[in-house]
């Protein structure tokens, strides 16, 4: 079984159905016992940092999906929910994360040129640094849907990806059995639905 | 790099697609859901709900069709129509919408982008706005088109994006429906004055009115169509493409 932590923020439908449309059996789930008696869970989030971190930690499912990451669960944060696998975000001051991978959040603006438009939204290739079991039916060059004005900064052995938006902006990492993904693989169409049948078998 | 974006919009009433449809192959080409699948397989890169009932019954259904929607299809749904506060957001992205594009209730209620960007983030939210020239001034229009609201469009929409819209949909009354291109004068005042994404609307007739958008407003993000994609006149693929053949970054 696969748990979509709810903790009140994000899109947890469509989430939701990507699962049931590849066949998994899928619960949107705030209690901590389902995250710890399901096989993979998935950390989504929309929004803003501070404000999502606060709710995860609220929630009392923080602590939970801290033990089950460490005892070697598959863990894919989602957007804004792979920022918060990280030590801390720069997203107006200075907020901590879960610290499952080491490293930080900070505007995409620091490294993109001035005429790039903040969000990047819209459809933008990946580039394949690193292999990882979430790739497992990826291509170079598959097209995923970003939506997001800061982005993950951490050692590039954790970056399984990069997509070019005037710099090369991290697009998925791994650390272990913890996965992120920068875009949407719900809202990626085939090549985003192939990622999550992936990551039910890593 | 990021792509050029090809949207249809399906405008929906009483739960069906309305303005014809003619599709071979689809066993019922007025309903959103095999409409938007098929879009979805054809190389659509989003998918723009237009909820044009005006019944609290129509509304029922309509999000009922957008949940059975959002069930069957993962590219981004966007959805408008009759969003007049932060209870409509929360009705339609309950049911599987991703972004909310407010017109008349943005021109009614000045706090409703700022309230919604600050509960749902600004990615949430799409000014679109319905403009068309008065006497040599771009004017905001309401109500889908009839009522002059007298306010300067480019302004106006740069107010609406520093109070929190993440997306501009840019509807030209003056060529929508006239199937000769885009309106380019327009759509590069709006460019110049924002820096978020850009979506155009109303005037396409053929490929190559999606070309000259491109090249000619390099700000452009999108093309948003109806019509020509409903009728087959254009198809996506193809449209895509001639855009991949003329070095404009999309999606195949």
């Amino acid at each position: 079984m696969i748990a979509i932590v709810n903790y009140g923020v994000g899109n947890l439908f469509s989430l939701e159905s990507s699962f049931n449309a590849i066949g998994q059996n899928v619960i949107v789930t705030s209690d901590p016992n389902d995250l710890k008696h399901s096989d993979r869970i998935i950390l989504p989030g929309v929004g803003a940092f501070e404000d999502a971190a606060r709710k995860l930690f609220a929630s009392g499912l923080a602590e939970p999906l801290i033990d089950e990451a460490r005892k070697g669960k598959p863990v894919l944060g989602i957007c804004l929910g792979m920022q918060l696998l990280f030590t801390k975000s720069y997203e107006f001051g200075v907020h901590d994360g879960l610290n499952l991978i080491p490293g930080d959040v900070r505007p995409i603006s620091d490294i993109i040129p001035a005429d790039f438009k903040i969000p990047q939204i819209g459809w933008n290739s990946l580039h394949l640094t690193k292999p990882s079991g979430l790739f497992a039916n990826s291509h170079e060059g598959d097209y995923v849907y970003f939506v997001h004005s800061y982005s993950a900064f951490c050692d590039s052995g954790y970056i399984t990806a990069i997509t070019d938006y005037g710099a090369g902006l991290t697009a998925a990492v791994q650390f272990g059995n913890v996965y992120g993904a920068q875009f949407h693989p719900e809202k990626s169409g085939n090549v985003g639905l192939n990622m999550l049948r992936a990551f039910c078998e890593v | 790099m990021i792509t050029k974006r090809i949207i249809p919009c399906l405008d929906v009433r009483n739960g069906r697609v309305v303005k014809g449809v003619n599709f071979q192959g689809l066993n019922d080409v007025n309903s959103p859901v095999e409409l938007a699948k098929y879009y979805s397989d054809n190389g659509a890169d989003e998918l723009v709900f237009y909820d044009i009932t005006a019944s609290s019954d129509g509304r029922k259904i309509f999000t009922d069709i957008l949940r059975e929607t959002a069930r069957n299809v993962f590219i981004p749904l966007t959805v408008g129509g009759g969003i007049s506060g932060v209870s409509d957001f929360e009705r339609v992205l309950s049911c599987g919408a991703d972004k909310v594009s407010v017109n008349t209730g943005a021109i009614m209620n000045p706090n409703l982008i700022p309230e919604a960007a600050k509960l749902y983030g600004s990615q949430c939210v799409v000014i679109s706005a319905d403009v068309k020239r008065v006497d040599g001034q771009f004017h905001v229009f309401a109500r889908g088109g009839r009522d002059d609201t007298g306010i300067e469009a480019i302004g106006w929409i740069r107010r609406c994006v520093d109070a929190g819209a993440g997306e501009v949909v840019l509807n030209s009354i003056d060529t929508d429906g006239v199937k000769q291109g885009f309106d380019l004068e327009m759509l590069k005042a709006v460019c110049d004055v924002v820096s978020v994404p850009v979506i155009a609307s109303g005037g396409a007739g053929s490929i190559d009115d999606f070309i000259s958008l491109f090249k000619t407003v390099p700000g452009v993000d999108a093309g948003l169509a109806a019509s020509i994609f409903h009728f087959g006149e254009v198809a996506i693929m193809d449209l895509k493409h001639r855009m991949y053949d003329e070095n404009i970054p999309v999606r195949l």
